[in-house]
């Protein structure tokens, strides 16, 4: 940096150029490889543009101290514009403005700290060996999918120019009235499209009838409070639509999910369904908040910030029940990655370009957070391509001042804390509840929000130092997500009413017209219903750990929701109107008729390839690429880490967290098959929550003392079809929580999750559930994971196999189609109570679920995580379907010798000694042999 | 008599209960300090016979992991920890710990990107390598333990590595110089460094999140094996003997 001559680019500010190294081009020239360019290399810098006090000594004072990495790699540090080898194409792309960065706030706070008042935006330079001779149109798609994503950054060839944030706007109070009195149905339906309300028309007429009754039009503000608060994603009409079948209307979704768990009186469930997350109370103390939720299509158009914030804003649910975030869940559904990118449908990013980002922006936030990402699911499908699904979920530990919670009072505060209010994330909520095509990524850009981590890990420091206390300085509680202030205002004033003045909340910038304040989904905040005489106090508090915090008005009493600017009126409505006024929605659903018939055809196959296909299928195969990106360790209480074995090498069922000082902990278990749904939705139920249930058994939880999380990604629900395997789905949830006796405590539903093509075709994704276990650990010490443990024990395998091939992946690697979906078992309950208590009693050495893939994918993981030895017999009802049936209720247990007789008594016929584990790397099964290496190269698809 | 210890964070430090349990199991008497804490606290840093900068995301690692926990622990406290180093009293510095006291000029190389290119969690093993480190001293058992980290890759030029090793001062190195026993490609399979006195501890794996024998039973093959306790009784030691 000394050596080099400092010179300004333009006359407004500077260019600092700092290469990033040779661990960032690598990555990216692999990346290019595997999007089919291979002819490709590239070579990234970061780009810093400074303006403001930038002399040159300024400049020799702040590059080196803050910028150069002195001993780092990438020493070289260009101020200005750096020259451009020959044979070189440049990329220059800069974060647009008002899009959250971190890396340039911190550089100019550190830039004052030191002296220098400047100002920073960031981006970064690409150099191209090999671009230059591809077409445009491939040049493009390789610029939007690797180099830059236009939703938050612009880009050009060569230079560049800056998206300096503070751009200095004059504050707007306007608020625009939409006319909508006496307004024809077909005009309606234009404001409600042009506004992209993503309201149904019966609801825009009764809001049109609402106002044409108070003999006045709506502000834009009040129209978009009706259309977030009304929105799917918020008020779940679909789950609480009345659906009419064939035969006959059925009660609400929601309802029925809800009734099954009344109907169960669980003594451990606290909360259920009622709040931002579900609450159980296990033995020891150990009162835990959960909630997953979905963050598809943000991810879908920008797939970090998608999913970064995704994980911040069910980080924040659990914040407000309010607990402590002690683990993280990650469900993701992706398109294949080896795609060719010819045959990608217009304006969607490549699978494993999705693929890369969503599980940067995971691991991103939960490592940031400090919180450790312990359980999840990774599936790969066609169907997922152009809408990817991430479903994100959350534990906590609640805090002590939960139960003095009293909900707010008229004269309390209403306080703003966290991050500030920029021009991010606006209409989130609507957007989640349409239909994507090809310009979604264009005009959905203000929808996407980036996040902060660090500043969501001081939030959840003052809601502890807040709440962890028998006398919390807060009353009620909630976060800002889809809707920003007016749903969370709107929400938590729901009962009292509500008054709030826009001036005083803190902005990142000037400029926002007030409607945007209003609706901004700026990320890490919260909003707090304060007692008068505590707002001074956690304001303080707030401001003392560096966050933005202000008070902008009471809670009422009068049950209206009013939102002022300064002295204009943005919003005056009645509680009453916004939180009940939406007419109850009418669907019609065609309910599936799937085939149940007896299976019997018998199925031939070459059994050692199909083993090995069904190892590497993407479903299947290892997910430690992904796994090991997270920090599972954090908070060192991890018990069952998502890897099995000492040396990491096997899949887990669930995984067990304990802190080290209590003696019992919980685990997570995880069940999703979207191949079930798309033959017997159903089944497919019964089968996922019979997984999530396997998971946690296995994993030394006691079944008895087991929650239930719903998640729903599902398409468009005004199509019959999709709405009836949705009402078999939510039937046999019901059915399955009542057999195993594991209540539903919270759920979430993401519909819409449908592209429409540039030719009109739509593409929706496979009917999704995901059903999360959350589940007691009385005994920490107890609990046991899928790798072999030591040559010698015995296998023995429990539940019964019959031919259930539909759905299965055998079928997926051998191309067959027939079969029928695994049918429930209802024995399975009685099963895994009586091997909990085996394993209580510490009579099973490790175990390990039998799903995708059947007992010999089973035990083959088993062999892999232990890097022993299995040999096998083959028994009922077939060859291929001893090994490759997918029939639910089956486990496999390591047991000693000498324990065998004890375990065999306590199972009765329900189980059978297999085989044994013996010292060397191989598996037996029947006449079959392959090696343990053979075996462990094809699940970690190594070459 | 318990050893006060400081556990010193700095906001987006994510670690510091992981590291205060640690010293607690090994028999010191922690509390946390954030910079923000200062200067109102600094007395109780004055005092403490052991200090711990705990591992996370100090400041997002927005300018590079540790940069901006240094100029502000510089800004903040002067030259206080290298005149408690001066008083002998032990300091560790875990992972994002480690990043800022290279940062700062305490501890000797850098610690670049991994060269994986990304963050990378997993249990590694650790050979405890010198005597000179009041923190590794007697260790002779290797230490099982996770990593964390995204910029975990020791480097130096070839003098300085010559020197780290004729001094004594490689504290611990990976079991194997490939991956992933060498999680991020650090020149000769370092994992941690001392100081030239041997108080101050730099490392990039955790070995506050192996202190009980539940948080490895699944991770290895003996009952107790590669516990990592033992290195925090060492710092205890070197705290009373100050």
């Amino acid at each position: 940096m000394k050596d080099t001559p400092l010179s300004t680019s333009g006359p407004s500010f500077t260019k600092v150029i700092k290469p990033c190294g040779a661990h960032r081009d690598r990555a990216l020239t692999r990346q290019a490889r595997q999007l089919g360019f291979a002819v490709v290399s590239l070579k990234a810098s970061d780009i810093f543009f400074l303006r403001g006090e930038t002399d040159t000594a300024n400049l020799r004072l702040i590059v080196p101290r803050l910028l150069d990495d002195a001993q780092g790699e990438a020493t070289r540090l260009e101020v200005g514009t750096a020259t451009v080898p020959a044979g070189r194409l440049v990329i220059e792309v800069a974060r647009r403005a008002g899009v959250t960065d971190r890396v340039a706030t911190q550089l100019a706070e550190s830039a004052a700290r030191s002296g220098c008042c400047i100002e920073a935006a960031t981006g970064s330079r690409f150099e191209m060996t090999g671009g230059s001779e591809l077409p445009e149109k491939d040049l493009h798609f390789l610029v939007h999918n690797l180099l830059c994503n236009p939703v938050i950054e612009t880009w050009s060839f060569g230079e560049v120019q800056p998206g300096f944030t503070s751009a200095p706007a004059a504050e707007s109070s306007a608020v625009e009235i939409v006319p909508l009195c006496g307004r024809t149905p077909e005009a309606l339906a234009r404001i409600n499209n042009d506004r992209a309300l993503a309201l149904d028309p019966e609801e825009m007429e009764a809001v049109a009838q609402y106002f044409t009754a108070e003999g006045r039009d709506p502000t834009d503000a009040e129209l978009e409070t009706i259309a977030q608060t009304w929105s799917d994603h918020c008020s779940h009409k679909t789950f609480a639509a009345r659906i009419e079948t064939e035969q006959g209307e059925v009660a609400p979704l929601l309802r029925q999910l809800r009734e099954t768990t009344r109907a169960m009186k669980a003594p451990f469930v606290i909360s259920a369904f009622d709040g931002n997350a579900g609450i159980v109370a296990f033995a020891d103390g150990l009162r835990l908040a959960i909630k997953a939720e979905t963050h598809n299509h943000p991810s879908a158009i920008e797939p970090f910030g998608g999913a970064n914030t995704g994980v911040g804003g069910v980080i924040r649910d659990v914040l407000a029940a309010p607990a402590r975030p002690v683990a993280l869940t990650d469900i993701l559904c992706f398109g294949p990655r080896e795609l060719d990118h010819h045959d990608l449908p217009e304006g969607v990013l490549h699978p494993a370009v999705i693929e890369e980002g969503v599980v940067e922006g995971v691991a991103d936030y939960g490592n940031k957070m400090g919180v450790p990402t312990v359980a999840g699911a990774v599936l790969y499908d066609a169907g997922y391509t152009a809408n990817p699904l991430v479903f994100c979920g959350c534990v906590g530990e609640v805090l002590r001042g939960y139960d003095k919670l009293s909900g707010p009072q008229p004269g309390d505060r209403v306080v703003v804390v966290g991050g500030a209010t920029g021009r991010d994330g606006i209409r989130g909520a609507t957007f989640s509840s349409m239909t994507m095509d090809a310009t979604t990524g264009e005009v959905a850009g203000a929808s996407v929000q980036i996040g902060d981590p660090i500043i969501e890990r001081l939030v959840a420091d003052l809601l502890v130092e807040l709440l962890d206390r028998p006398d919390p300085l807060v009353r009620a509680l909630t976060d800002c997500g889809a809707g920003g202030l007016s749903s969370a205002v709107g929400e938590l004033g729901e009962a009292t009413g509500v008054s709030v003045d826009l001036t005083a909340v803190d902005r990142k910038y000037a400029g926002l017209q007030p409607w945007e304040v209003w609706l901004s989904e700026a990320q890490e905040r919260m909003v707090l219903a304060v007692p008068p005489g505590q707002a001074a106090a956690v304001l303080e508090r707030a401001r003392h750990l560096g966050l933005s915090a202000c008070d902008i008005g009471e809670f009422t009493g009068d049950r209206r929701l009013l939102v002022r600017h300064g002295a204009k009126p943005v919003v005056d409505l009645p509680m009453e109107f916004l939180h009940k006024g939406r007419p109850v929605r009418r669907l019609r659903a065609v309910l599936p008729s799937p085939d149940r018939r007896p299976d019997t055809k018998l199925r031939e196959a070459d059994i050692s390839h199909a083993l090995l296909a069904l190892l590497s299928h993407p479903n299947i195969a290892s997910k430690e690429a992904i796994i090991h990106r997270y920090d599972h360790e954090v908070l060192g209480a991890t018990v069952i880490r998502p890897m099995a074995g000492s040396a990491q090498s096997g899949p887990s069922d669930g995984t067990v967290i304990a802190p080290p000082q209590r003696r019992s902990g919980f685990a997570l278990g995880i069940g999703v098959n979207a191949r079930y749904g798309l033959y017997d939705p159903e089944y497919m139920a019964h089968a996922v929550v019979d997984e999530a249930m396997r998971n946690v058994t296995v994993s030394g939880a006691d079944p008895a003392q087991t929650a239930l999380l719903d998640n729903f990604s599902w398409g468009d629900p005004r199509r019959p079809e999709t709405l009836g395997d949705l009402v078999a789905t939510v039937r046999g949830c019901c059915a399955a929580a009542q057999l195993y006796g594991a209540p539903f405590v919270s759920g979430k539903d993401s519909l819409n999750n449908e592209y429409v093509a540039s030719d009109g075709t739509r593409r929706s994704i496979p009917p999704t559930l995901v059903i999360t276990a959350l589940a007691h650990v009385p005994e920490a010490d107890r609990s046991i994971g899928t790798a072999l443990r030591a040559a010698g024990h015995a296998l023995v395998l429990t539940g019964r196999t019959t031919r259930e091939f539909g759905g299965s992946h055998f079928n997926l690697v051998t191309g067959e189609e027939s079969g029928t979906v695994p049918a429930p078992d209802p024995s399975a309950p009685a099963r895994y109570r009586r091997i909990h208590a085996l394993m209580r009693e510490g009579l099973v050495e490790s175990a390990h679920d039998v799903s995708e893939g059947g007992l010999a994918v089973t035990l083959a993981e088993m062999v892999i995580g232990g890097r022993l030895g299995v040999e096998a017999t083959l028994g009922e009802p077939d060859e291929c379907s001893a090994l490759f049936s997918e029939s639910l209720g089956r486990l496999v247990l390591e047991v000693r010798e000498e324990n065998i007789p004890r375990v065999l008594q306590s199972l009765g016929d329900e189980a059978a000694v297999i085989g044994g584990v013996v010292a060397d790397y191989h598996l037996r099964l029947g006449t079959h042999r392959w090696d343990g290496a053979a075996l462990e190269r094809a699940w970690r698809g190594d070459a | 008599m318990k050893p006060p210890a400081i556990v010193l964070t700095a906001p987006g430090t994510n670690r510091q209960n992981d590291a205060a349990f640690a010293l607690e199991q090994a028999g010191a008497a922690p509390v946390c300090v954030d910079l923000l804490d200062l200067p109102g606290r600094r007395g109780e840093i004055e005092r403490a016979k052991l200090i711990v900068i705990a591992g996370g995301f100090s400041y997002g690692d927005a300018l590079g992991s540790g940069r901006v926990f240094a100029l502000e622990a510089e800004r903040l406290l002067g030259d206080l920890l290298p005149e408690k180093v001066s008083q002998g009293t032990p300091i560790l510095g875990v992972c994002n710990g480690f990043q800022m006291l290279v940062r700062s000029g305490m501890l000797p190389g850098a610690l670049q990107h991994n060269e994986r290119g990304h963050f990378e969690c997993r249990w590694v093993t650790l050979q405890p390598s010198s005597q000179l480190c009041v923190w590794t001293r007697g260790l002779e058992e290797p230490l099982r333990c996770p990593v964390a980290h995204g910029e975990g890759r020791y480097a130096a030029g070839t003098a300085v590595l010559e020197q780290l090793r004729s001094e004594d001062r490689v504290a611990f190195r990976y079991a194997a110089d490939d991956y992933p026993a060498n999680p991020n490609g650090s020149a000769e399979a370092i994992a941690g460094v001392c100081d030239s006195t041997g108080l101050v501890l730099g490392m990039m794996p955790h070995p506050e999140n192996h202190v009980t024998e539940r948080q490895g039973r699944a991770m290895v093959t003996v009952r107790k094996q590669g516990h990592a306790l033992p290195l925090f009784r060492n710092g205890v030691v070197a705290a009373l003997a100050s």
